[in-house]
C-alpha cells in the first residue's frame, strides 16, 4: 500500500504546486493587468482614498483635491476648469477619467513604478498615501488667448515650442465643465455625461488632438510643397499654367483659385510656387499634386507625422492622407481637400518642424512629475520624433511662409518686432455651403524664442469677408503674441 | 518528474521520521503541542487584534470574546489529548489552530466592514461553531478510544452517509440556499449535513475496502486493454458512489460531488494498488460532464429544478470571466469571481494589511470567497504561509497512512488527509481559476458550522489514529 501511498502523496504535491503558482500569477504577474481594470472598485475607491496629485500649470494647481468629508475623503477641483479642460481631461468616481487625469491616474495616485521606492518609505513611516503632482508646460497666457481668441466659435488651438516640443497651449471649444464630472454622485455625473454627449457641438470631443478631424484645405499646401522641393526638381521659382479655372481629368468638377479668378497680383500666363503659396491658389498645387503624384505625397505627409501613433501623454487620433486615388481626387488633394484628415496638433507639429530646420520634436504635456516630498519622479527631455524635410528646404518653406505674412493671405498675423511666417487655409465641409474650416498654422520668432500655433475654427455660418486670414490669423497671432511676451 | 516527487516525498518521509524519533517520549509530544500552540495563539490572537485596530483604529473587548474562546477551546483539546490520547500527532492540533484563528480574524474584518455586530456578527457566530465543533472534537477522542471500532460500525456508516445526503430533500426540514438544494434549516441556523456524510464515506470506503480489498485486486475481463475488476466486487461500492453522485447533481452541488468523487477514486486505489480505477474514474467524469453539458442543452434541467443548468454555466464562467455580458449577468455570471481576482490583485504581494483591504466588495467574501479575501489582506505571502500550513496539515495526515499498523487506519488516514487536500484544491482552484467553480468552503477558515463541525472531526480521527499509531509501535518496540 506504501507505494500508492507515495504517488498519492505526490498527488497531493502536485495539487498544491498548481494553488501555489495560481495564487502567484494572479497576485504578481496579473495584479497589475487587474488592477487596472475599469470595472475594478477596490482601484476606483483607493484612488479617492489617496490624495491625488495636483495638476499644475506654471506652479499653479488647475487640478486639486481638497478634503471631502464623505466616503472618498478628497474632492477634485478644477480651477478654471472650462479652460483647461482639454488638457486636465476630468476625473470621475466610476465613470472613468479622461486627459491627464486618465493618462497620468498611475502617477497622480501614486501607484506607478517609479513611485514604488517612495510607496514603500511611506508604508514604513506611517504617512498617508498621496499622489504625486504633474507639471504641465502649458503656458498659461497662450492658453488664455487661445481660449479668449476662439471665444464661441466650435475649434481648436495648439502652440509647441519648436526647439523642445513642449505643449504650451492646448484648447477645445466649446469645452465642459470638469468640476461637474468629479462630483461624488454617480448619477449627477452620468446625468452631465448625457447631457454632454446629446450637444451637437460635443463638447467632450478633445478637437485638438482627436474627435472627428479636419479637413485641412490650403495649410496642406506646405506639406505638398514641401515633397516638391525634397525631389530636388522644383525650386520656389518653379512655374505652373496659370488658368482661371482648371477642369479634372474625367470629371465634371472645375477647380477654381478663391479669387475666382487667375493666381496672383499680377495675372500671366505662368504662376511661380511661392506666389502660389503667398496667394494661397488652388490650381497650381492641383498640377503639382498630379506632377508629384500620390505615393510622393503620401510618404511626406507620413514624414511629418500623419498615420503615426502618438501620446502626449493622451493618445493623438493620426491624421490620415488617402490612398488609391483617382487622377481628379489626387488633384484635390493638392490643396487639402478630397479626403486628407487632420488634427490640428498634426499642423502645429508641421509649422514646429519648419520653424525647427526640419527637426520635429515629439510633442509632449508633461513637464515632470513630483511628489510630495519633492522628489522629481520623471522629468521628460526633448525627444526628436522625425526629421521630416531638411535645413534647406525648411529655410525655402519659412521664406515663402513669412512673405505670406508679410503681403499675402496671412498678413494679418504680424507681429511688431517678430518674424512670422503662416499659412491660412478654408476648407469646404461637403458640397452645400456648409461653414468652412478656417485654418492658420505658423510660427514666430522675437530674441531667441520659438512658437509654433496651428488655429483652426468653424464659424455658425460662411460670410464674405471673415475667411481664415480675417478669423483664424488674429487668434493664433494673440497666442503667438502671449508665448513670446512671456 | 514522477520520480523527483515521489523522492521528494520519502525523503520527507525520513525527516518526520527522525523527528519522531527524537520525540519518543510522550510527555515530550505534548510538550512540543504546547509551546506549538502558543505560537499558535500568537498568531491567531495577534491577527484578530490588527484586525481591529486595522479597521477600527482601536481595540476593545471584541478580541477578548473571539481570540480568548479560540485560545480556551483550543487549550480544553490540549488538555484532553495528555488524558486520552498522549502520542497523538503534536502538529495538528496547533496548525487547526492558526487556520481557524485566522479565518476568525478575516471573517471579522468582514463583520466590520458590513457592519455587522453582536449575534448577527458571522466571527462571533464563528466561535460558537468553532466551540460546538471543538466539543465534538473532544467527544470523538474521548468515546473513540481505539479506532477500529470503527470497522464493526461500516455499513451503519454507509447509511448514515445516504441518510445524511438525502436529508435535505425531506419535504419541510430541507431548504435551497444560493441555488444548492443541501441545507436543513433548525430554527434560525442552516446545516450541510452533506459535510458530515463524507466523514462516514470515508469510514465505509475504509471498512469495505478492507475486506474486499483481496478480491477487488483480482483481475475480471480484459476490455480495451484495461484488466476490469468482476463486476460483482465492482457492485456494492459502486451502487453508493453512484446513487451519492446522483443525489448531488441533482442537488446542484457540484464541489461536494467532486470531493466524494476524489475521495472514492483515491480509497479504491490505495486500497487496490490497481491503475485501472484511476481510468475507470476518469472515464465516468468525462461522461458525467458529457451528460450534464447535454441536459443543460435542453434546458430539462432548469424545467425540473435541477442544478444541472449551473454546471454549464460555471465552464463558461471559468473559461472567459472577464466577458462584459458574463460580468453583469444577475445571477449565475462572473461578477464574484473577477472581484475575487481583483481582490487578489488588490492585496498584492503583501496585502494591504488586515481590515484594511475592501474584501467585503466581493459577494460572499466570508465563505465561499474567504480565500481571495485572505489573499487581499495577507497578500501573496500570507496565501503561501496559509497554503504551506493546509500542505503540512495534509501530509501529517498522509504520514499516518504510511505508519498506519492495519489497512483500515491506513486507508482511512488517507481518506480523511485527502478530503481536507481535496477540499482547498477545490475551493482555491475554484477561486484562482485552476478548475471551474464550485460550491465548498475551505476547511477550518470558512464561515461556516457544517464545515467547522465536520473537519474539526476529522482532525479529532487524524490525532486518535497517530496517537494509536504510536502506541503499536512502542509494543512492538
Amino acid at each position: 500500500m506504501n507505494r500508492e501511498l507515495t504517488r498519492v502523496s505526490a498527488l497531493v504535491l502536485v495539487m498544491f504546486l498548481a494553488l501555489f503558482t495560481s495564487s502567484s500569477i494572479i497576485q504578481s504577474v496579473q495584479a497589475e493587468s487587474l488592477n487596472a481594470d475599469q470595472r475594478n472598485s477596490r482601484t476606483i475607491i483607493d484612488s479617492f482614498v489617496v490624495e491625488r496629485g495636483a495638476i499644475l500649470v506654471d506652479g499653479q494647481p488647475i487640478a486639486q483635491s481638497v478634503p471631502s468629508n464623505d466616503l472618498y475623503n478628497w474632492q477634485r477641483e478644477y480651477t478654471n476648469g472650462g479652460l483647461y479642460a482639454a488638457v486636465t481631461g476630468y476625473n470621475t468616481l466610476d465613470q472613468g477619467n479622461t486627459g491627464i487625469e486618465g493618462a497620468m491616474n498611475a502617477e497622480l495616485t501614486g501607484t506607478s513604478d517609479s513611485q514604488f521606492l517612495s510607496e514603500i518609505e511611506r508604508l514604513l513611516t506611517g504617512r498617508d498615501p498621496q499622489g504625486a503632482a504633474v507639471s504641465t508646460t502649458i503656458n498659461a497666457a497662450a492658453q488664455q488667448a487661445a481660449a479668449e481668441g476662439i471665444g464661441d466659435f466650435t475649434g481648436a488651438a495648439v502652440a509647441l515650442d519648436p526647439e523642445t516640443g513642449e505643449i504650451l497651449a492646448m484648447y477645445s471649444s466649446p469645452t465642459f465643465d470638469p468640476n461637474q464630472m468629479a462630483v461624488h454622485d454617480s448619477q449627477l455625473v452620468i446625468d452631465y455625461y448625457n447631457q454632454l454627449e446629446a450637444d451637437p457641438a460635443a463638447p467632450l470631443q478633445n478637437r485638438a488632438i482627436g474627435g472627428d478631424l479636419y479637413y485641412p484645405g490650403s495649410v496642406f499646401k506646405m506639406i505638398v510643397a514641401s515633397a516638391a522641393l525634397k525631389t530636388g526638381d522644383y525650386t520656389l521659382e518653379s512655374e505652373f499654367d496659370n488658368p482661371a479655372e482648371l477642369k479634372l481629368p474625367q470629371s465634371s468638377s472645375v477647380v477654381k483659385n478663391s479669387t475666382e479668378g487667375q493666381c496672383g497680383p499680377v495675372t500671366d500666363d505662368k504662376v511661380d510656387l511661392e506666389t502660389s503659396i503667398v496667394y494661397s491658389c488652388n490650381i497650381p498645387f492641383a498640377q503639382l499634386a498630379a506632377e508629384l503624384g500620390e505615393d510622393t505625397i503620401a510618404a511626406e505627409a507620413q514624414a511629418y507625422g500623419f498615420g503615426q501613433p502618438l501620446e502626449i501623454p493622451m493618445g493623438v487620433t493620426p491624421s490620415s492622407y488617402p490612398s488609391d486615388m483617382s487622377e481628379a481626387n489626387l488633384m484635390l488633394t493638392g490643396f487639402g481637400q478630397y479626403d486628407v484628415r487632420v488634427t490640428p496638433m498634426q499642423m502645429a507639429m508641421m509649422s514646429a518642424s519648419i520653424a525647427n530646420d526640419g527637426t520635429l520634436m515629439k510633442p509632449n504635456l508633461i513637464d515632470e512629475i513630483v511628489t510630495d516630498n519633492l522628489t522629481v519622479v520623471s522629468d521628460p527631455q526633448p525627444e526628436v520624433f522625425a526629421n521630416p524635410s531638411t535645413p534647406g528646404i525648411a529655410s525655402t518653406l519659412r521664406e515663402s511662409m513669412e512673405a505670406g505674412v508679410d503681403h499675402g493671405y496671412a498678413d494679418l498675423a504680424q507681429i511688431e518686432g517678430a518674424t512670422v511666417g503662416g499659412k491660412t487655409g478654408t476648407a469646404e465641409n461637403g458640397t452645400d455651403n456648409e461653414p468652412y474650416n478656417l485654418w492658420f498654422t505658423g510660427y514666430a520668432e522675437q530674441d531667441g524664442k520659438k512658437v509654433a500655433v496651428a488655429v483652426v475654427v468653424v464659424p455658425e455660418e460662411n460670410i464674405s469677408g471673415q475667411g481664415s486670414n480675417e478669423i483664424a490669423s488674429p487668434i493664433a497671432k494673440s497666442i503667438m503674441e502671449a508665448v513670446l511676451n512671456s | 518528474m514522477t520520480n523527483a516527487l515521489q523522492t521528494g516525498v520519502i525523503r520527507l518521509q525520513e525527516a518526520t521520521q527522525s523527528i519522531r524519533v527524537r520525540m519518543r517520549n510522550p510527555q515530550k509530544v505534548r510538550g512540543v503541542e504546547a509551546w506549538l500552540l502558543v505560537v499558535a495563539w500568537a498568531i491567531a490572537g495577534g491577527a484578530i487584534m490588527m484586525t481591529q485596530l486595522g479597521a477600527l483604529g482601536a481595540i476593545d473587548a471584541t478580541v477578548l470574546y473571539l481570540a480568548g474562546g479560540l485560545g480556551l477551546l483550543t487549550l480544553a483539546v490540549h488538555i484532553v489529548l495528555r488524558f486520552v490520547a498522549r502520542e497523538a500527532d503534536p502538529f495538528l492540533l496547533p496548525i487547526v489552530t492558526v487556520l481557524n484563528g485566522l479565518g476568525i480574524a478575516q471573517i471579522y474584518s468582514i463583520d466590520i466592514a458590513n457592519g455587522h455586530e453582536g449575534w448577527a456578527a458571522d466571527s462571533i457566530r464563528q466561535v460558537a461553531w468553532t466551540a460546538l465543533a471543538i466539543v465534538a472534537a473532544i467527544i470523538v477522542l474521548v468515546v473513540i478510544r481505539n479506532h477500529r471500532v470503527l470497522t464493526r460500525y461500516r455499513y451503519l456508516s454507509m447509511f448514515a452517509a445516504i441518510g445524511l445526503i438525502l436529508l435535505p430533500m425531506v419535504p419541510g426540514v430541507g431548504s435551497t440556499i444560493n441555488g444548492a438544494n443541501v441545507w436543513i434549516s433548525i430554527g434560525t441556523f442552516s446545516f450541510q449535513p452533506g459535510e458530515i456524510a463524507k466523514i462516514f464515506l470515508a469510514i465505509f470506503f475504509a471498512g469495505y475496502l478492507m475486506t474486499a480489498r483481496e478480491s477487488l485486486s483480482v483481475a475480471g475481463k480484459r476490455i480495451l486493454g484495461l484488466r476490469l475488476p468482476r463486476m460483482r466486487d465492482l457492485g456494492p461500492i459502486l451502487i453508493v458512489w453512484l446513487l451519492c453522485m446522483a443525489v448531488l447533481v441533482v442537488q446542484g452541488d457540484l464541489g461536494t460531488g467532486l470531493l466524494y468523487f476524489g475521495l472514492f477514486t483515491v480509497m479504491i486505489y490505495v486500497a487496490t494498488g490497481r491503475r485501472e480505477w484511476i481510468i475507470i474514474g476518469m472515464v465516468l467524469v468525462v461522461l458525467a460532464v458529457g451528460v450534464m453539458f447535454t441536459l443543460a442543452q435542453t434546458h430539462l434541467s432548469e424545467a425540473a429544478g435541477l442544478g444541472l443548468g449551473r454546471a454549464s454555466d460555471r465552464i463558461d464562467i471559468w473559461l472567459n470571466p472577464f466577458d462584459q455580458e458574463l460580468f453583469e449577468q444577475e445571477y449565475g455570471g462572473s461578477g464574484q469571481i473577477v472581484r475575487g481576482l481583483f481582490g487578489m490583485a488588490h492585496g498584492g504581494m503583501f496585502g494591504t494589511g488586515l481590515g484594511l483591504g475592501r474584501p467585503a466588495i466581493t459577494p460572499q467574501a466570508a465563505d465561499d470567497f474567504i480565500f481571495a479575501s485572505l489573499g487581499e489582506e495577507l497578500g501573496l505571502v500570507g496565501v503561501f504561509a496559509i497554503l504551506a500550513l493546509f500542505f503540512i496539515l495534509v501530509t501529517r495526515g498522509l504520514r499516518i497512512g504510511f505508519r498506519g499498523p492495519d489497512d483500515f487506519s491506513k486507508l482511512l488516514a488517507v481518506g480523511l488527509a485527502f478530503v481536507i487536500a481535496i477540499q482547498v484544491f477545490i475551493v482555491v482552484g475554484g477561486v484562482t481559476r485552476v478548475i471551474p467553480m464550485t460550491g465548498l468552503t475551505l476547511p477550518f477558515m470558512a464561515s461556516g458550522g457544517s464545515s467547522l463541525l465536520s473537519n474539526w472531526i476529522i482532525i479529532a480521527l487524524l490525532l486518535r489514529l497517530s496517537d494509536s499509531i504510536r502506541k503499536t509501535q512502542e509494543v512492538d518496540a
